[in-house]
């Protein structure tokens, strides 16, 4: 194996495996926040064991999305030192900024909240929990801000045989931020939703103590959960119309779309021949895919032979065409996972306005295996934007063999990713078994030094 | 003074304050596993910097994000040229994070156990590396003309860079110690007390014979010139100082000494190197520099508003945790770790 694809696939573990942590701690120090909240104005202490109980679960989880993050600010430099010196002066601002803007603040009052139960005031211990979230949610937005630049490059000029920034203002402005960071806002809130349902959904299955713990968790977590599933699929939706503007070949790897269509039609199940550009088998709905980019059932979508086409004339021979069957699937689990947590949602609501949790055995166990849904929608949604990207480092701009590092040998990033996977492996399963071990614990024991 | 100069002032301070303050954090967790073998006791240790080590961790972020804005050339030739070298640091990071949360989260003994390990190899780990690269930062690494590292990873374990790899282990655990003795009471106090006192002495040999073999392996002192300024000395003499309060039992004061030596150390460094960022062990035309190595002067402009703003805010709400939670940690204190 080549060093670059040796320093892709490092990426690629060390950014999916960040972003398992990173909704959940987004969403969940709202929900948390929310909660304590509830406790100050109410002064009903069933809310505060409540914060208590999914604080501890916030807490494990943010630490592995805290320690996991100083790698995605390292390994620009180390792996992509030719990206680093390409856009240094664009992307490496939003990145300081991020650090200096909201890793310092959660940080800083995360600490303050861990050890502030008894010495600051409630409304100020609360306060201290909504700037953990705001400040996580901040550093989210910094953070897209810089991908934004990669899918969609704005505010720059190239001089000095680097990109170079010509306006600030341009790249919080980037129309692609817009759509992206509220998606990947209203993803954590799923994530969060969904992960505090379906604990509440075991608890309740195993008529844990502290029922009222659970049924308001599980009324709070499915309001929670209602506005992120709409939210995320309407700007997800929004967000898919964009890219067919801003890269189009995107969203025709996102279909398969080999041919430009008009109308075009949509497809629900199609396995093709890439080499071939053709499909072997296709299910398609006519006129669909014109309807959900253009808002009417007609007009063209170009495939990807005429895009490829066009790029070639634009910016010379190559191949510009993303791995097809990835993008596809990795899209379609992305929706059907967004699909089926919005089924539940609606099964939930229901339920909310009768004011009955009491389901069967079955149904509690599905609502708990369903907190892998959001899960499975953040990685797989992460792979297709970065993987549709390609062969783009910098969409238009830098291709990603031109980004890679020259110095650092294929030996010593297979050492690093092997060394990575392992570390991050065994971290994975020390994760999951306090996760596990405190979400069964339910709230009696919530001093678990004993 | 132009924008570069700003940069590259302000990311000598940022190091400052990760020298100062993450250099206790690693220190007490190098010395916590021998500090008690009482779980309870072992816990004072690790909540004393419970409330801090996260917030303090992010001056190195924030360091390698000002660098990444401000000179991207040092920021791309440092990090991939010490490929191997941050990952060793990476990985140590990693473990020492989650190790305060983890273990806390299980009181089964030898979990603990093994996050208490997990935690002291996780910072002696970065402590050490951070004299290697300090070291080899003044030593200069063969970069070519197109500022890319030529070099290996063993090439970076030289003598002198091991030298100061164990100088800034030995120099954080001390800071450490210090801190302990400012921030528990009793028999842990005594203990801190006892391990800062015999720390001193190996210390400060290491610390001198860091700066004695730099004579012959760097080109600090000609470019410090026979009169070195008051810098470099007081680093010195402060350290001489804190051996001093340390036996007199001003706990206040020799951690003070340290935390100048700290800082007096990284300032010293910087001057040494300055306008260079990364010294070229090949040819001085190719050591990148504040110019040939930075950002246009748009970003620099841009980023320096933006600093000028949000780090006095940072100091305050940093400093105001420190005094919010500034009592001594007992075995009868509330310990969330």
């Amino acid at each position: 194996m080549d060093a670059l694809l040796l320093a892709r696939c490092q990426f690629a573990v060390t950014t999916v495996y960040h972003f398992f942590f990173v909704p959940l701690t987004l969403g969940l120090s709202i929900l948390v926040a929310i909660m304590e909240t509830i406790y100050v104005k109410t002064g009903n202490e069933a809310y505060k064991r409540m914060a208590k109980f999914w604080g501890v679960l916030f807490l494990i989880n943010f630490a592995m999305g805290v320690v996991t993050g100083i790698v995605q600010e390292f390994q620009f430099g180390m792996n992509w030192s030719e990206y680093s010196r390409f856009v240094g002066d664009i992307f490496g601002a939003p990145l300081a900024i991020e650090a200096l803007l909201a890793f310092f603040l959660e940080s800083t009052f995360l600490g303050v909240w861990i050890f502030g139960w008894n010495r600051l005031s409630p409304k100020m211990h609360a306060a201290s929990m909504w700037i953990v979230a705001f400040g996580s949610n901040l550093s989210a937005l910094w953070i897209l801000i810089a991908n934004s630049f990669m899918q969609q490059p704005v505010g720059y000029t190239i001089r000095n045989g680097r990109a170079e920034m010509i306006d600030f203002f341009a790249l919080l402005k980037n129309g692609h931020v817009w759509v992206q960071f509220p998606h990947v806002f209203f993803a954590g809130i799923c994530t969060a939703a969904f992960f505090v349902i379906g604990i509440s959904a075991y608890h309740l299955m195993k008529k844990s103590d502290d029922r009222f713990v659970w049924q308001q968790s599980m009324k709070i977590g499915t309001i929670y959960g209602a506005i992120g599933v709409i939210l995320v699929m309407l700007i997800g939706h929004s967000q898919a119309q964009y890219m067919m503007k801003v890269q189009p070949m995107k969203m025709a790897a996102a279909e398969a779309l080999w041919e430009s269509e008009n109308p075009a039609a949509m497809s629900l199940f199609t396995i093709g021949n890439e080499k071939k550009r053709e499909d072997v088998f296709a299910l398609k709905v006519p006129g669909l895919l014109s309807f959900l980019a253009y808002n009417r059932f007609s007009g063209e979508v170009k495939g990807i032979n005429q895009l490829q086409m066009e790029y070639e004339e634009s910016h010379g021979p190559a191949n510009y065409v993303p791995p097809v069957a990835i993008s596809y699937w990795t899209f379609r689990i992305m929706v059907g996972a967004g699909m089926v947590m919005l089924l539940l949602i609606v099964f939930l609501l229901v339920a909310l306005f009768r004011n009955k949790f009491d389901f069967k055995p079955i149904v509690f166990g599905v609502l708990l295996w369903a907190i892998a849904l959001p899960y499975l929608a953040n990685t797989t949604g992460w792979i297709f934007t970065e993987i549709a990207r390609q062969p783009w480092a910098v969409f238009g701009v830098l291709r990603t063999e031109a980004a890679v590092s020259p110095s650092v040998s294929g030996g010593a990033v297979l050492l690093s990713l092997v060394l990575f996977t392992l570390v991050y492996g065994a971290l994975m399963v020390a994760d999951i078994y306090l996760l596990r071990k405190h979400a069964l614990a339910g709230t009696a024991k919530l001093n678990f030094h004993e | 003074m132009d924008l570069n100069t700003v940069w590259f002032a302000l990311i000598a301070v940022l190091f400052v304050g990760f020298f100062f303050l993450e250099g206790f954090d690693y220190g007490v967790g190098v010395l916590h596993p021998f500090m008690s073998k009482d779980d309870k006791k072992r816990r004072v240790t690790i909540n004393t910097i419970g409330t801090f080590w996260d917030g303090n961790e992010v001056w190195v972020l924030t360091a390698g994000g000002a660098m990444f804005a401000a000179f991207p050339h040092w920021y791309a030739t440092m990090f991939s040229g010490f490929y191997m070298a941050l990952v060793l640091l990476l990985l140590a990071l990693i473990v020492r994070g989650v190790s305060f949360e983890f273990r806390s989260k299980d009181a089964n003994p030898k979990w603990r156990s093994l996050w208490d390990w997990m935690l002291f190899v996780g910072s002696a780990v970065p402590a050490l590396l951070w004299g290697v690269a300090v070291a080899n930062l003044i030593r200069g690494v063969p970069i070519d003309a197109n500022m890319n590292y030529v070099g290996g990873f063993f090439n970076l374990l030289n003598p002198y860079a091991l030298l100061g790899g164990l100088m800034t282990l030995s120099l954080f655990t001390y800071h450490g110690a210090l801190f302990l003795t400012l921030k528990t009471t009793d028999d842990i106090l005594v203990k801190a007390q006892s391990i800062a006192q015999k720390l001193w002495l190996p210390t400060t040999i290491l610390v001198f014979a860091f700066v004695i073999a730099g004579y012959f392996a760097t080109d600090m002192f000609t470019r410090l010139g026979a009169n070195p300024g008051v810098v470099p000395i007081i680093a010195g003499l402060a350290l001489l100082l804190s051996g001093w309060f340390v036996k007199i039992r001003r706990s206040g004061l020799a951690f003070t000494m340290t935390g100048i030596t700290l800082a007096a150390s990284v300032v010293t460094v910087f001057i040494g190197l300055f306008p260079r960022v990364l010294v070229s062990s090949l040819n001085d035309a190719w050591s990148l520099t504040i110019y040939n190595a930075s950002s246009s002067p748009y970003t620099l402009k841009i980023m320096t508003i933006i600093a000028v703003i949000f780090v006095p805010i940072v100091l305050v709400y940093q400093g105001w945790t420190y005094w919010m939670f500034r009592k001594r940690v007992s075995v009868n204190s509330e310990l969330e770790y």
